[in-house]
C-alpha cells in the first residue's frame, strides 16, 4: 500500500519542477527548434517544387526549341523549292523569251530582206524600164531619122487598126 | 540498482545462516529515499525539509545515520523505514505531530538531474538551430530531432489535428522528461540507480497535468457529449456518471500503467539479481546476469514506449476534446 501512496514532498517538487520545464522548455527550446524546423521543411519543400518547375519550364522550352528547329528546318527546305522552282522559272522563261525573241527577229530580218529583195527588185524593174526606154528612145530616134520610115510605120500602124 | 544501501549488505552478511528474503532490498530500492547512493558504503546524504506548526526546518538526512540515531528538531524525528517521523522520547511514533515532508530526496534530486541534462541538450540544439538556421542538423541536433519529429507527426498531428501547435510543448516536455526519467532510472549505479517514473506521486502529478490539459481544451461538443449524450433521456443518470468516472479514468489509466511498468521492471531486474543471493551460489550469476541484460535490453524499449503511449494518450485525449464533430459517433 505504501507503494501507492503518492508522498506529497515528491508530489510539490514533480509539480513545481515539471512546470519550470515546462516553461523554460516551451518558451526558449520547443519554441524557437519548431519554428526552424519548419522554415526549413518550408524552405526545403519551395525550394523542391521550384527546382520540379524549373525542370519543367526546361523540357518545356527544349520541346520549344525543337518545335521550332523542326519549323524552322521546314520553311528553309520550303524556300529552297521554292527558289528552285523560281529558279526553274525564270530559266525556262529566258529560253522562251530568247526563243521568241531570236523567232521574231529571224522573221523581221526576214520581212525586210524580202523589202529589200522587193525594193531591189523594183528598183532593177525601174532601171531596167528606165533602160529599156532608153534604149527604145534611142532606138526610135535612130529609126525617125527618116521620114519615109515614119510614114510606112504610121501606114503599117494604121493597117492593124483597121485589122482590130 | 543493485547494491542499494548497506541494508543490503547486513542481510548479505547475514545469508549465511537463514534464507535471504529479497523483498526488503527491493522495496527499498522501489521506494524514495533520503539517501542517494554512491557506491559500496557510500551514500550522499540529501536535505530534509520538514514543515510542522512549529515552522520549517532544513537539515541534512546525514543526521540520522541511515536510520541509527534519532534527531532533535522541533520535534524529536526518527528515520523509520525510509521515512522521517516524529517520535516520542521513548521512541514511539508520535501520531499526535503531523509532519509535512518536503524533503528533497532520491527522486527529487533525480528528477532535478534529468531536467538540467534535459535544459543543456535542449538548449544547446536551440543554439544549433540559430547558428545554422536552414542548414541540416549536425550532431546532438540530428539525434534529437528526429525525436522532436515523431512527437509532431506521429503523435501531435494524428491526434489533435490542425490545432496541434498549442499542445507541442506539453507533449515534447512530458515526452522527454518520462524518457530521461526511464532511461536513467535503468542505470544500475550512480548517478541513477532510483525509480522516478515508477513512482505513484510523479505519475499522479503528470496524469493530472494530462487531466486539467484536457478538460481546460474540451470544446462544446467535448461537453455536450458527457452531459448531454445522443441517447434516450432515461439513460442520462447511468450515462452521466459514467462519462464523468471516464474523465477522471483516462488520466488515472495513465497514472497507473506509467507507474506499474517502470516499477515492474525494476522489481524483475532486483528479483533476477536477487536470485544469487536466493541460491546462494555464485554459478548462478550467469544464469541471472543473462536474464538480467535481456530484461534491461526490454526495459530500453519499454523506457521509450511508456514515454510514447504516455504523450500519445495525452494527445488523443486533447484531440478527443478539441474535435469538432461532424457526426455523431456513439
Amino acid at each position: 500500500m505504501e507503494l501507492v501512496t503518492p508522498e506529497i514532498g515528491l508530489v510539490f517538487w514533480t509539480t513545481v519542477s515539471f512546470l519550470i520545464l515546462l516553461f523554460i522548455l516551451g518558451k526558449f527550446a520547443w519554441g524557437p527548434i519548431l519554428l526552424a524546423i519548419t522554415e526549413r521543411e518550408t524552405s526545403i519543400e519551395t525550394a523542391l517544387s521550384r527546382a520540379e518547375a524549373a525542370k519543367e519550364e526546361m523540357a518545356r522550352l527544349t520541346s520549344e526549341n525543337d518545335a521550332l528547329l523542326k519549323e524552322a528546318r521546314i520553311e528553309r527546305d520550303n524556300i529552297l523549292r521554292e527558289a528552285k522552282k523560281m529558279k526553274d522559272q525564270i530559266v525556262s522563261d529566258a529560253k522562251e523569251t530568247a526563243n521568241k525573241e531570236g523567232a521574231r527577229l529571224i522573221e523581221k530580218a526576214r520581212i525586210e530582206i524580202d523589202n529589200q529583195t522587193a525594193i531591189a527588185m523594183a528598183q532593177v524593174k525601174d532601171q531596167v524600164a528606165s533602160l529599156s526606154i532608153e534604149i527604145a528612145e534611142k532606138i526610135l530616134q535612130k529609126q525617125f531619122e527618116d521620114q519615109s520610115k515614119q510614114d510606112a510605120l504610121v501606114a503599117d500602124l494604121l493597117k492593124q487598126v483597121k485589122l482590130n | 540498482m543493485l547494491f542499494t544501501t548497506p541494508t543490503f549488505a547486513e542481510e548479505k552478511a547475514a545469508e549465511k545462516t537463514e534464507q535471504y528474503d529479497p523483498k526488503g532490498p527491493i522495496l527499498e530500492h522501489i521506494a524514495d529515499s533520503h539517501y542517494w547512493h554512491m557506491f559500496g558504503e557510500h551514500s550522499l546524504p540529501l536535505p530534509v525539509i520538514l514543515y510542522t506548526n512549529k515552522g520549517i526546518e532544513v537539515f541534512s538526512s546525514h543526521v540520522f545515520e541511515h536510520g541509527k540515531e534519532e534527531y532533535q528538531g522541533n520535534y524529536k524525528y526518527a528515520l523509520i523505514k525510509d521515512k522521517i517521523k516524529p517520535v516520542t522520547e521513548a521512541g514511539e511514533i508520535d501520531t499526535t505531530v503531523r509532519v509535512w515532508d518536503f524533503s528533497i530526496t532520491r527522486n527529487v534530486a533525480s528528477m532535478w538531474m534529468g531536467m538540467a541534462i534535459l535544459l543543456i541538450i535542449f538548449l544547446s540544439v536551440k543554439g544549433k538551430y540559430k547558428t545554422r538556421a536552414g542548414k541540416a542538423p549536425k550532431g546532438l541536433q540530428s539525434f534529437m530531432e528526429p525525436l522532436v519529429l515523431f512527437v509532431r507527426d506521429e503523435v501531435a498531428i494524428p491526434n489533435i489535428g490542425h490545432k496541434y501547435k498549442k499542445y507541442m510543448p506539453l507533449l515534447l516536455t512530458m515526452f522527454f522528461f518520462i524518457l530521461i526519467s526511464n532511461l536513467l532510472g535503468l542505470i544500475p549505479f550512480f548517478p541513477g540507480g532510483f525509480n522516478l517514473t515508477g513512482n505513484i506521486a510523479v505519475t499522479i502529478v503528470l496524469a493530472t497535468i494530462t487531466l486539467i490539459t484536457v478538460n481546460f481544451s474540451g470544446n462544446k461538443n467535448y461537453w455536450k457529449h458527457i452531459f448531454l449524450p445522443h441517447i434516450p433521456v432515461w439513460l442520462y443518470p447511468i450515462m452521466i456518471p459514467v462519462e464523468i468516472i471516464g474523465i477522471i479514468s483516462k488520466p488515472f489509466a495513465l497514472m497507473i500503467r506509467l507507474f506499474a511498468n517502470i516499477t515492474a521492471g525494476h522489481i524483475i531486474v532486483l528479483s533476477l539479481i536477487s536470485l544469487i543471493f536466493i541460491f546462494n551460489s555464485l554459478w548462478m550469476s550467469p544464469v541471472s546476469v543473462l536474464f538480467v541484460v535481456f530484461m534491461d535490453t526490454i526495459e530500453l524499449l519499454v523506457a521509450f514506449l511508456q514515454a510514447f503511449i504516455f504523450t500519445m494518450l495525452t494527445a488523443l485525449f486533447i484531440g478527443m476534446a478539441v474535435e469538432e464533430h461532424h457526426a455523431e459517433a456513439h
